[in-house]
């Protein structure tokens, strides 16, 4: 079982309700055209390791269309995107298999500053 | 010289940390090699046909005296006592074992350098003018920009696994000594009366596709510098290729797009970001400009030129001229027959470290011709430094000529690499090593890459040379008619916005060569560039007419029947094997 983080905790994944409207995007999704009214998280998908198109999907989705609800990456994620990921509006993780998670935890805190504003 | 605050230390440090964790973590087998690939390249860390190569940053080429003798600490201590200044005015180590890098990182943070995004799918070095700051015919110090850049791209989150590598050059004098038409993006300083701003470029390059830069937007008020960029690269992020990494350079995005449409897209991104809290405040630029130091000139007046020969001819090539009366600019040849283009030695780089302190207040630069530049000697003391570069073998006079090669490390270092490159640099250094004949075939650009990843930078060399690899041999292609930009460029060279003034042709004056003919085998390139030289004394009409303004005036088939007809008696068969090869 991945490991799941969320809000820089260790959680563990429940059982989604009918209550729970997920979209899950893959990087070459336009988030322009996801209707978002209602829904509770989106996942974007990265399918591998090097693949930065997610990046700018979430900024989006945060910034331009005001996205407010859980943002999940989920795919070939390790430590080493956390800090980045979470800089551009990824509240919860999906690791790969393999990842220690409390040591994955400490990546949030990998740069305690940061050139750019936004 | 740029000064860290405590910020910057602080991200350094951090990044020396993450990557022992992250090599540690390798050695562990806890992270697959495509994954540490795609880390460490992004601190520099090549595996390369013998050992690791690690590519240091050096910011926009500037380098202090004490940064230089701590490389040649570096180098004596986990390499073999030497390095390699590169074309992105880098250097590069060829033999550290991976499980030291951190180490090694660790020393360079000390003295507030590193290795971050120096390779891998991501922003690298900003690039610049190695006279920025001295050049009589500058609008603006590039510097101020090159490090609002690098710090805008550095760690960028949205940006840090780019589809494939992004260069950024940025010129701030009339004359374009940064190449800004060959990068993804160049930034070519220009005022709309008092304004500052900038003319973009995009989708230049070289390697494998080079292609030369086209201008998407004519002027950009300075403040907006950032935010554009962001609205070019988010759209190269969500768009640029990752099915072929052959393709995925912003060239092709914006060659598939058309600049035209590509401009369209930006520009609606743009839209979004054009007021965003990135927008850039003259006390952004301040706070910036205070954290350089500036050197304190004396008040002096222009010197009168001593007559030493063998002085003359180096005043004449590595001397350059400078905006404050009484200084000059001097570059110490990295090319002397025999060394590989830009190498240098522990020795000569503390040498070269006293020297700088001695005569330039501390300071030194990189260019991207891989040489090292003393940018602010007092010219009274130029003969004194002259006899001392000479004595270290770095004042071989040949700056602007032919023997002043640009070469990637070749074959001899690089897995990449089709065949060798600094056999060939040497063998022409040794063929031309007469200096008056030299100084009369004037000013040249020759350029040699290994491979098609174009690290030589060869399609802009007047004369370029590529090694290409046919049934496991090494062969070589000739080019001729490239050129890096326009270094003398004719009038105010101010920008009429509005399209009302002159837009230069393509990207700055930036050409790309043109193949001559069938490769030659590596013996016979010294012949073949001696053919080429002599068609261009035969045809040039004075003294002033370069050789590249003669390429481009009477085109490529007289210098080809030059080089062909006379192979093609010595060698009949061989060039016709090579015809159909």
């Amino acid at each position: 079982m991945a490991t799941l983080i969320k809000g820089r905790r260790v959680v563990s994944e429940s059982s989604p309700s009918r209550n729970d409207k997920i979209v899950r995007l893959e990087p070459g999704d336009d988030p322009a055209a996801v209707a978002l009214e209602g829904v509770t998280r989106v996942e974007i998908n990265f399918p591998k390791f090097g693949d930065g198109r997610g990046f700018s999907i979430a900024r989006l989705l945060r910034g331009r269309y005001g996205y407010t609800g859980e943002l999940r990456a989920v795919g070939h994620i390790t430590r080493d995107h956390l800090y980045f990921m979470e800089r551009v509006g990824f509240d919860a993780f999906e690791l790969r298999e393999g990842e220690d998670p409390a040591e994955a935890l400490a990546a949030f805190a990998t740069f305690s500053a940061a050139y750019q504003r936004a | 010289m740029y000064v860290y605050d405590q910020v910057d230390q602080r991200l350094v440090d951090e990044r020396v940390a993450q990557f022992r964790d992250q090599t540690r973590r390798f050695l562990d087998g806890k992270l697959s090699e495509e994954e540490f690939r795609a880390l460490r390249l992004r601190n520099g860390l090549y595996i390369q046909r013998y050992a690791p190569m690690l590519r240091i940053a050096i910011p926009y080429g500037l380098l202090s005296s004490r940064q230089l003798r701590k490389l040649a600490s570096i180098a004596r201590k986990y390499d073999r006592g030497y390095g390699h200044f590169s074309t992105r005015q880098n250097l590069q180590l060829n033999w550290p074992k991976l499980e030291q890098v951190p180490d090694i990182l660790a020393e360079l943070a000390s003295v507030q350098m590193h290795a971050i995004q120096t390779s891998g799918n991501s922003f690298r070095n900003v690039t610049t003018d190695h006279f920025a700051g001295v050049a009589a015919d500058e609008l603006v110090d590039p510097y101020v920009w090159c490090e609002i850049v690098r710090q805008w791209s550095t760690f960028h989150p949205e940006f840090s696994y780019l589809p494939r590598k992004f260069k950024i050059a940025i010129n701030g004098a009339r004359a374009d000594r940064a190449a800004v038409g060959v990068h993804d993006i160049g930034l070519h300083a220009v005022k709309n009366g008092e304004q500052l701003g900038f003319r973009v470029l995009v989708g230049g390059g070289l390697g494998r596709t080079p292609i030369v830069g086209q201008v998407i937007r004519e002027f950009l008020p300075w403040q907006h510098l950032l935010t554009y960029l962001e609205a070019i690269l988010r759209v190269y992020n969500r768009y640029g290729r990752r099915d072929n990494i052959h393709k995925a350079r912003i060239k092709i995005l914006v060659k598939e797009r058309g600049i035209d449409k590509f401009r369209e897209e930006v520009d609606a991104e743009w839209a979004h970001l054009e007021h965003s809290v990135a927008t850039l405040t003259s006390d952004d630029i301040e706070r910036i400009e205070t954290r350089f130091t500036r050197p304190a000139y004396e008040k002096l007046e222009n010197e009168a030129l001593a007559v030493e020969p063998g002085f003359l001819s180096w005043y004449k090539r590595n001397v350059h001229p400078h905006k404050v009366p009484g200084y000059a600019a001097v570059t110490l040849s990295l090319k002397k027959t025999g060394v590989p283009p830009g190498d240098v030695t522990s020795d000569q780089m503390d040498a070269i470290a006293g020297l700088a302190e001695r005569y330039s207040f501390g300071e030194l630069r990189v260019s991207h011709e891989q040489n090292l530049v003393l940018a602010d000697v007092r010219q009274r003391d130029l003969q004194a430094l002259w006899r001392e570069a000479r004595a270290l073998g770095l004042a071989t006079p040949n700056i602007g000529l032919l023997t002043n090669i640009i070469s990637c490390p070749g074959g001899d270092f690089c897995a990449l690499a089709n065949a060798k490159s600094i056999p060939v640099a040497q063998a022409i250094q040794e063929r031309f090593d007469d200096l008056d004949y030299l100084h009369e075939i004037g000013e040249l650009d020759l350029n040699i890459s290994g491979c098609m990843n174009a690290c030589g930078h060869h399609h802009v060399g007047h004369i370029g040379i590529l090694g290409v690899d046919k049934n496991g041999e090494e062969w070589y292609q000739v080019e001729i008619g490239g050129n890096q930009g326009d270094t003398h460029p004719r009038g105010d060279g101010e920008t009429r916005p509005g399209g009302h003034g002159e837009t230069p042709p393509g990207g700055h004056g930036a050409r790309l060569g043109k193949v001559i003919g069938p490769s030659f085998a590596r013996a016979d390139i010294p012949d073949v560039i001696e053919n080429l030289i002599h068609a261009y004394l035969q045809h040039r009409d004075s003294e002033a007419e370069r050789f590249v303004d003669v390429v481009h005036r009477i085109g490529i088939e007289p210098f080809k029947e030059r080089v062909y007809g006379h192979a093609h008696q010595r060698a009949p068969r061989r060039q016709r094997e090579l015809a159909v090869a």
